[in-house]
């Protein structure tokens, strides 16, 4: 049966107005899911204020700031703080992004947190990404080779080297499938754009010798072909990545090999 | 587990104040980064029962911010040879590396390069379609003579490519992982051997006892000792900690790498490559001023060099910007479509995190904290060693270490840049090898000592109902500041006396710590706590282990002793940590001056000129 509301344990509460930082005089509002595991009651919203001269010009420095300077039960993923591990992925003012690198100038007003959408959340802003990794896992993210493998590397061209380019770069942050309407409607059973980004980059690497049984392990109604090229996954993706083009591109595959 | 949030008492199941979950490996690696998935890839190989433990998913490991390359000689650009590398590596370390160590490092280089390849990295190509190499800090051909390009990229994101390949031969060669535990301490027996490790579950806040033959660690260096690194905030340098608080020391810990371009205000890493590629430095007045500090290999002498050079022209008051605190790095004279190519990574953070346009602009640069050449002394298997009875190289049986982690020792006072990937690859497979040698699959296990979770689960008790009156947060800042200050790029006597009051009565501060998240389900306020504690021990060592060297080498450069003294200062420091009563022991190790083969003679100390 179709459902229309979130269920009633998963509907968002207003939370606590925590006080503003005394003698700060350049505020940023911010709103942020909280979800505590813990007790019973439902998630809700924190209203922080963050005293942005005090404060660097990252949306993760603010969450960091606030951690550090207002409230220690905030709970988040961060590691690298430059854009490269794909920690912080979350939903800020309603697109999927990593807090590391988009700046805090970037979202006028009140800035708007919530975990990435439609996946289960364990704690605040940390979304249990099981699924999302098995997933990755299952397009078989290696290299498979059955000739005799050379004394030093297998050669590949510079323009074969570039097919690479706009796919290998994925940081597995989940901005993209977390964004996907399909995938939230069959993220059981249909991929999603992260892992059949993943699975395009190695049908194409011209090292790779398992074109066919990879396309045979994509020949399913589910696992490729939900994809109906919302975009949602390019538009969001913090890296500039293409993953709906590498999608369309296994279908063509899909295609040609049937010719 | 029963909720507990809002309770000062411990949760109580069937009247066991922490439950704990039992497991037995033949292998348990402590760590999911490039040496940790090497090391588990090969004892997963060797058929050995493999686990790997990590804090944070494999991929977002440090080894995923490795930007500029792999050395290995292969040759691919012009002539190579392994035994320039090593000459390379041997004068970069200011002979502190033990010879030997770095023999293995530079001989296997290659072999372990192309292992990468074969499963799948994706290197940037030369028009022949062989693995493209660029020119790195120190890197050298013939001994010293022209400038060397050994350094293997897959654009500017080599750690990237190669830490997201690892993971998929990890998961090919179906690798147990346990992924978000928190590693908290060794199981160490009465006769010294390590037994195992236990480690808390961050998603439901259980105990895991891990029980293995040996215990691998590869949880990377502690870079956020500092106030201003380029290291991830999880870069805490968990398994050092482990290891002093077993009553082990580590090894050469003074020696902390600053990177020369780190961005300024923002701290994000700017690749060497980018001087690599014929990027170079200016000061205010727009000289060239690498000319004058290293005639010959300019923009491409060593990180410590280079670092000095730039902290002396901000010091001489020609820092550019407003406060003329740093320095330029200029990118805009190349040409775009190679920035694009080969540099694309740094081009985005540049704009990201100092709002520069490389092709038209200079990116603001300071030398950044970035490397930890000191950790746990190992020799060259990745066998963990301490000084007993007066032998200076007795293994500790069942514990091993590699990656920065570990002090092998092959950076000695300063690593070149490109040295820590191959660092990482070649040890990682070596641990693995020696794994096979020590440990026969499904040997059985002794029983654990009674008291094996004991250290652990009292350490997590204490500070998860740590109620005093100063937040981790404040804490960690004050450590961070006065290792930024007094631990810094120089260094002199009194500032390091200034800095040991200081890091102790910070070490002392945590009897007063308060930790607010009471719960077990993520808790990071007190995993911060766990990480500020592993921090603060490092720091203390650090600082102190910085004020006992009284000569200048590498990356420790100290004022009051300017030159090198290869007299009474060619040995490696040794620093036990006694916590409850706040003292750093001070010993020493000989340094090998010996190579591992007779393929290449031990190289002679002399004087570091690049």
């Amino acid at each position: 049966m179709v459902q229309l509301n979130l269920p009633k344990n998963s509907r968002v509460g207003v939370g606590k107005v925590w006080p503003k930082p005394a003698g700060a005089k350049n505020l940023k509002e911010f709103r942020i899911y909280r979800y505590d595991p813990d007790g019973e009651s439902n998630p809700r919203t924190d209203t922080y204020f963050v005293d942005r001269d005090d404060c660097g010009p990252m949306i993760l420095d603010a969450l960091l700031w606030i951690k550090n300077k207002i409230d220690p039960t905030l709970t988040f993923r961060r590691s690298c703080r430059e854009g490269i591990c794909g920690s912080c992925a979350m939903n800020i003012d309603g697109l999927n992004t990593l807090a590391c690198t988009k700046g805090m100038d970037d979202v006028p007003g009140v800035v708007k947190i919530y975990p990435l959408p439609h996946m289960p959340v364990i704690k605040d802003l940390v979304p249990d990404l099981t699924n999302f990794y098995a997933q990755h896992a299952s397009v078989e993210p290696w290299l498979h080779t059955s000739s005799p493998q050379p004394e030093a590397e297998w050669k590949q061209s510079h323009d074969d080297r570039e097919k690479l380019d706009g796919l290998y770069e994925c940081i597995l942050c989940a901005c993209c499938s977390t964004s996907c309407p399909s995938y939230w409607w069959n993220g059981d059973r249909y991929l999603g754009p992260a892992a059949l980004l993943q699975a395009y980059r190695w049908l194409i690497d011209s090292r790779d010798e398992g074109t066919g049984e990879r396309l045979d392990a994509l020949e399913d109604p589910f696992r490729l072909y939900r994809c109906h090229t919302i975009m949602n996954c390019a538009n969001t993706c913090p890296k500039g990545l293409n993953p709906a083009k590498a999608i369309a591109e296994i279908k063509k595959m899909m295609v040609s090999r049937q010719v | 587990m029963a909720s507990q949030q809002g309770s000062t008492a411990a949760p109580s199941v069937n009247g066991l104040a922490y439950p704990i979950t039992d497991h037995t490996f033949d292998v348990v690696v402590v760590g999911a980064g490039g040496a940790g998935l090497r090391a588990t890839v090969g004892c997963a190989q060797a058929g050995l029962r493999t686990a790997c433990i990590s804090k944070v998913f494999p991929t977002r490991s440090h080894t995923v911010a490795a930007q500029g390359g792999i050395s290995a000689s292969l040759g691919n650009m012009g002539a190579d040879d392994w035994r320039w590398h090593m000459y390379d590596t041997v004068k970069g370390s200011d002979w502190l590396g033990d010879q030997d160590s770095i023999e293995y490092l530079c001989r296997n280089a290659p072999a372990a390069v192309y292992e990468l390849e074969h499963w799948g990295v994706p290197f940037s190509r030369t028009e022949e379609g062989k693995i493209y190499q660029r020119p790195f800090g120190g890197m050298t051909t013939d001994f010293g003579k022209g400038i060397a390009q050994r350094t293997c990229a897959a654009a500017d994101r080599t750690g990237h490519a190669i830490l997201h390949t690892l993971y998929g031969q990890a998961l090919r060669n179906a690798t147990e992982f346990f992924i978000e535990y928190f590693a908290i301490d060794l199981i160490m027996d009465e006769e010294g051997r390590c037994r195992g490790v236990v480690a808390l579950k961050m998603d439901d806040g259980t105990i895991h006892r891990f029980r293995s033959h040996l215990v691998i660690l590869a949880t990377g260096g502690y870079g956020r000792a500092y106030f201003s690194a380029t290291s991830a905030h999880t870069c805490t340098g968990d398994g050092n900690a482990m290891v002093l608080r077993a009553g082990l020391p580590l090894q050469d810990m003074e020696f902390v790498q600053f990177h020369p371009t780190g961005i300024y205000g923002a701290g994000c890493l700017i690749t060497e490559g980018s001087r690599g590629e014929g990027g170079y430095l200016t000061n205010s007045e727009g000289e060239r001023f690498m000319e004058r500090y290293a005639p010959s290999a300019k923009d491409l002498a060593s990180r410590d060099v280079v670092s000095r050079a730039m902290t002396m022209e901000i010091r001489g008051g020609r820092g550019v910007g407003k406060n003329k605190d740093h320095i330029y790095l200029h990118l805009d004279h190349l040409d775009p479509k190679i920035l694009a190519e080969r540099l694309p990574g740094i081009s985005e953070s540049a704009k990201i995190f100092a709002g520069v346009d490389v092709t038209k602009e200079p990116i603001p640069v300071l030398p950044t904290v970035h490397y930890n050449m000191g950790g746990i002394p190992t020799n060259f298997h990745g066998e963990v060693l301490t000084k007993k009875d007066g032998d200076p190289d007795r293994v500790v049986p069942g514990l091993m270490a590699i990656g920065e982690a570990a002090c092998v020792s092959v950076h000695g006072a300063n690593r070149l840049g490109s040295n820590s990937l191959i660092d990482l690859v070649v040890f990682g497979r070596a641990a693995g090898l020696r794994a096979a040698e020590l440990v026969t699959a499904g040997e059985r296990h002794a029983d654990l000592p009674k008291t094996s979770a004991d250290l652990a689960l009292s350490r997590l008790d204490g500070f998860r109902h740590a109620s005093g009156g100063t937040a981790t947060a404040e804490l960690r800042m004050d450590m961070q500041r006065t290792m930024q200050n007094n631990c810094a790029v120089f260094r002199t006597g009194d500032v390091l006396e200034e800095g040991h009051t200081l890091i102790h009565k910070v070490a002392g501060g945590k009897d007063d710590i308060r930790v607010t998240d009471r719960s077990l389900i993520w808790n990071t306020d007190l995993l911060e706590t766990l990480e500020f504690d592993n921090l603060i021990a490092q720091a203390v060592v650090t600082m102190d282990s910085a004020l006992n060297r009284q000569e200048s080498r590498g990356a420790h450069a100290r004022e009051d002793f300017s030159a090198r003294d290869d007299v009474n200062w060619m040995k490696h420091t040794l620093a036990w940590l006694d916590e409850k009563n706040a003292k750093v022991k001070i010993d020493y190790r000989p340094v090998h001056t010996y190579t591992m083969s007779n393929d290449i003679q031990y190289i002679e100390p002399k004087a570091r000129v690049y």
